[in-house]
């Protein structure tokens, strides 16, 4: 089962480029740490999801690059051009000369309309490569203009037209002090957008990212291609092919295929009073987590620990909250590596911050000219307030 | 990529220009050492055979045959102009390319305004069209004028209603001299001030710039170059205000430094959008995040190095100094106080081989000496541009919207208010048609209006941050 990569605005291609390129890397890698059946079933499955096969055996990444203006793209298309590991597609780009200056507004409503038709077709021939489709993984950033506005655009095309398919968008979190000014904004726009459009919303905070390289990695000048590679590995060890729960000789199929959108049950939700004593105070509740091992011993490894109640919000049982993938094959040359992926509190303080001081800017009526320059008025700020602010809210009462 | 037109008008701004050209020749052919004509360079050039006569001659791609400036040269006199094409420049310009007259406007804003304005206007649109035509897509013109004369003043600010008009989808960058205290040119308050209420409707985005901080920064770098101080020699090719490249004796003309230091804030200010970078920022995003109300659009240039020396060892500690350096009044390019005011915005430009780490590090040092309106805390814009303008290995340039402008408007309603409650040379302004005392008059409340709207964000700088009471929501 394939994935479609939709890669929007600089952050996005410049991202996207480093998924691909650590997914062929550790595909080809050569010290699996098992056996060589193992290997090419491993290999195989990698290629099917991210990659279709050129006549030439290069590898074109099943992807579709967009942006407003050409600097990023072409770049980034000669780079994988350059590596001769694998490419892009020729024609999986799309385009355009001016850019979205930063504006969601310009991004949304003028750039999506206008080139809905482009777009979608070049997504369309990319889904009509794959034998079955599982679903779009659509790579941008919120603070900007092209990445944010234009993605959420194009993920509301996608539920249009994909309904049964898997939406997966990766946000980049930007760093907390400024990198674009109105990046709140953009931000605030962006997620209740996608709240409505999307399925799943894969978050990365460029802050997090930087710490990282900072501290766990002692990176002394670090650039925006060190913060991407290590971005890169984590989505790649998350996506590379495991082993599902039933066979041990298969790698399951649809890699994005568990319950991602978790419900509470219909019986409502408890009352605010109610507090557990016995509840860690360190650990976010946690709705889901999904943990993934790779490597040397991953059937002996104790997962007690992510099964412990005290994770987990009081109307779940840990059972039902926790999926595990395993499989033998290395990743990128790591003996042992896991991975976690979780639906908890985390965001809550960043989305907290985040729309805590788009509203102290919305108050003072700061830019919002250049919003309604374009079409987006006051009530679809208020609208998006009102959506994060549940959304807020729901996590809290976890 | 976008195409950018630079519209030079009246001597000042010829004089800018021909500068800007002259850099931009030299950053592209030290960047572009193929000679293929490609994007970067197109923003601001043609690419032209020559042997094709009438317009039929662009080339959009391959090698460069003859470049040609995507400018159109405005002044009512001949002597600038006329220069500049029998100067070494004389081939990147089109001779269709310049308005020009020849009595001059007499240092009279209306005159430059409302008499060249109608007599000019319908060949000023039709050079406007053609330079339009030319470009693929345009995005951004470049008004270089002064505020100080006539023609630059008054014709200038009349341009700026027609390109409104003709190209509402276009920007309109103004880069403005403004007359310092000691101008010898008496009517300069009131040319100035005539113009401002042009800026403040029809420009989107204004660099205003006075010639005495330029002065200090030549002063500064003639100390640092005549010094002689045991092992510091400075690196050729690298002073921000040289136009040959050379440090040796030349004799310039006296604006000559200075107008190079407002070429290279043009240069850097649009690097991001030529040159490829971690983090790229075009001009529609100058405009987006440093204005947050469309009145306010008045930003605070200053450029660091204006220099390098030689013995460049220390990699961390310069860069820290770049950045700190941009905050210091010495390297700004009109005289305010920014530290001591309110900032609205900030964008930090960075050319060379810089790292987000060294940005945000220098933004969380430099962070608590600055206030900043209490809705935008962190208002800070920041971009990170691969190729490092000429004879440096890196470049800082810093746009601040900041409240520090608000003096130097009142001074000028000052001086303006001076002359006017005498009415003294008056005269010459209200005998041309279309001229009445109620233009002063409108012309001041408008300046007065914006400095209201800076007094108001000032008077919030001593309250205390307190976040708004939010939504709340029914679970």
């Amino acid at each position: 089962m394939s994935i479609v990569t939709v890669q929007l605005g600089q952050c996005g291609n410049q991202i996207g480029f480093e998924v691909f390129d650590a997914l062929n890397t550790d595909s080809h890698c050569p010290q699996g740490l098992c056996s060589k059946r193992e290997n090419e079933a491993y290999q195989a499955s990698c290629k099917e999801r991210f990659f279709s096969e050129e006549e030439n055996g290069v590898p074109i990444a099943r992807a579709v690059l967009v942006d407003m203006e050409p600097k990023v793209t072409s770049q980034t298309l000669s780079k994988a051009a350059q590596s001769g590991r694998w490419k892009y597609g020729q024609h999986s780009c799309f385009c355009q000369k001016q850019g979205s200056g930063n504006n969601w507004a310009y991004g949304y409503s003028v750039h999506g309309p206008r080139h809905e038709e482009a777009i979608m077709n070049l997504i369309q021939k990319e889904v009509e490569k794959c034998d079955s489709l599982s679903g779009f993984f659509i790579i941008m950033s919120m603070a900007g203009g092209t990445g944010s506005g234009l993605g959420a655009f194009v993920t509301q095309n996608l539920q249009d037209q994909y309904s049964n398919s898997l939406k997966m968008n990766q946000i980049i979190w930007p760093y907390g002090t400024g990198e674009v000014i109105v990046q709140n904004y953009n931000s605030v726009l962006t997620l209740s957008h996608l709240y409505r459009s999307s399925d799943a919303l894969l978050v990365h905070e460029n802050d997090a990212l930087h710490k990282i390289c900072a501290k766990l990695m002692n990176i002394k000048q670090i650039s925006f291609s060190d913060i991407n590679q290590v971005l890169a590995h984590q989505l790649g060890s998350v996506f590379q092919p495991t082993y599902s729960v039933e066979g041990s000789c298969h790698y399951r199929r649809n890699p994005l295929g568990i319950d991602w959108q978790v419900r509470p049950p219909l019986s409502g939700l408890p009352t605010f009073g109610k507090v557990s004593l016995n509840r860690e105070l360190h650990f976010n509740t946690s709705i889901a987590n999904l943990v993934i091992l790779r490597g040397k011993d991953v059937h002996s490894a104790d997962l007690g620990g992510f099964k412990d109640p005290a994770l987990y919000t009081s109307w779940l049982e840990p059972i039902h909250a926790v999926n595990v993938w395993k499989t033998q094959r290395a990743f990128s040359k790591y003996e042992k590596s896991a991975a976690l992926v979780s639906n908890s509190q985390f965001l809550l303080k960043p989305l907290d911050t985040i729309v805590g001081k788009a509203w102290n800017m919305f108050a003072s009526k700061a830019y919002i000219h250049q919003y309604t320059k374009f079409g987006i008025e006051e009530e679809d700020f208020l609208d998006s307030f009102a959506l994060l602010e549940q959304v807020v809210a729901s996590y809290c009462n976890l | 990529m976008t195409q950018s037109v630079v519209v030079q008008v009246g001597q000042c701004g010829n004089q800018i220009g021909c500068c800007f050209w002259d850099l931009a020749l030299r950053e592209h052919a030290a960047v572009n050492q193929k000679g293929i004509y490609d994007e970067a360079i197109s923003s601001f050039f043609r690419n032209v055979d020559t042997r094709v006569v009438g317009d039929g001659g662009s080339i959009s791609k391959g090698k460069i045959c003859s470049l040609k400036a995507r400018a159109v040269l405005i002044d009512m006199e001949e002597g600038v102009v006329n220069e500049i094409l029998q100067g070494p420049l004389r081939d990147v310009f089109d001779s269709k390319q310049l308005i020009t007259d020849i009595s001059g406007s007499g240092n009279n804003w209306a005159v430059g305004h409302k008499v060249f304005g109608s007599l000019y206007q319908e060949q000023i649109l039709e050079k406007l069209r053609k330079s339009a035509e030319h470009c693929d897509c345009l995005q951004c013109f470049f008004i270089i004028h002064s505020m100080g004369g006539g023609t630059g003043s008054g014709l200038g600010t009349f341009l700026l209603k027609v390109l409104e008009d003709e190209f509402p989808e276009v920007y309109r960058f103004v880069t403005s001299i403004y007359p310092s205290g000691e101008d010898d040119v008496i009517t300069s308050p009131y040319n100035s001030i005539l113009a401002m209420k042009e800026l403040n409707e029809h420009a989107d985005c204004v660099l205003p710039i006075d010639n005495q901080s330029l002065f200090d920064i030549i002063s500064k770098i003639d100390l640092m170059v005549n010094s002689g101080k045991l092992g510091t020699t400075v690196k050729p090719k690298s002073l921000v205000t040289s136009s040959a490249g050379a440090v040796k004796k030349r004799h310039q003309k006296p604006f000559d430094a200075m107008n190079n230091i407002v070429a290279n804030l043009l240069l850097n200010l649009t690097s991001s959008a030529r040159f490829e970078g971690s983090l790229n920022m075009d001009l529609n995003e100058i405009s987006m995040n440093l204005v947050p109300f469309p009145q306010l659009h008045y930003l605070v240039s200053s450029l660091t190095p204006l220099y390098t020396l030689a013995d460049v060892n220390i990699p961390t500690r310069r860069l820290d100094q770049m950045f700190s350096d941009a905050f210091s009044k010495d390297h700004q390019l009109i005289r305010a106080d920014p530290k001591h005011s309110l900032y609205l915005a900030c964008a930090l430009m960075v050319r060379g081989n810089v790292q987000v780490s060294d940005l945000r590090r220098n933004i969380e040092r430099l962070k608590p000496s600055l206030q900043f309106v209490s809705w935008n805390q962190e208002g800070w814009k920041t971009s990170l541009c691969s190729v490092p303008p000429v004879g440096h290995s890196h470049s800082l340039l810093a746009l601040a919207n900041n409240t520090c402008v608000k003096p130097t408007f009142m001074e000028l309603k000052e001086r303006f208010m001076r002359l006017y409650r005498k009415k003294a040379h008056l005269h010459h302004y209200l005998q041309i048609e279309g001229m009445e005392e109620s233009c002063f008059m409108e012309a001041v409340s408008s300046l007065s209006g914006l400095v209201e709207e800076y007094n108001q964000l000032d008077a919030t700088k001593s309250m205390p941050v307190e976040d708004l009471p939010r939504l709340s929501i029914a679970v």
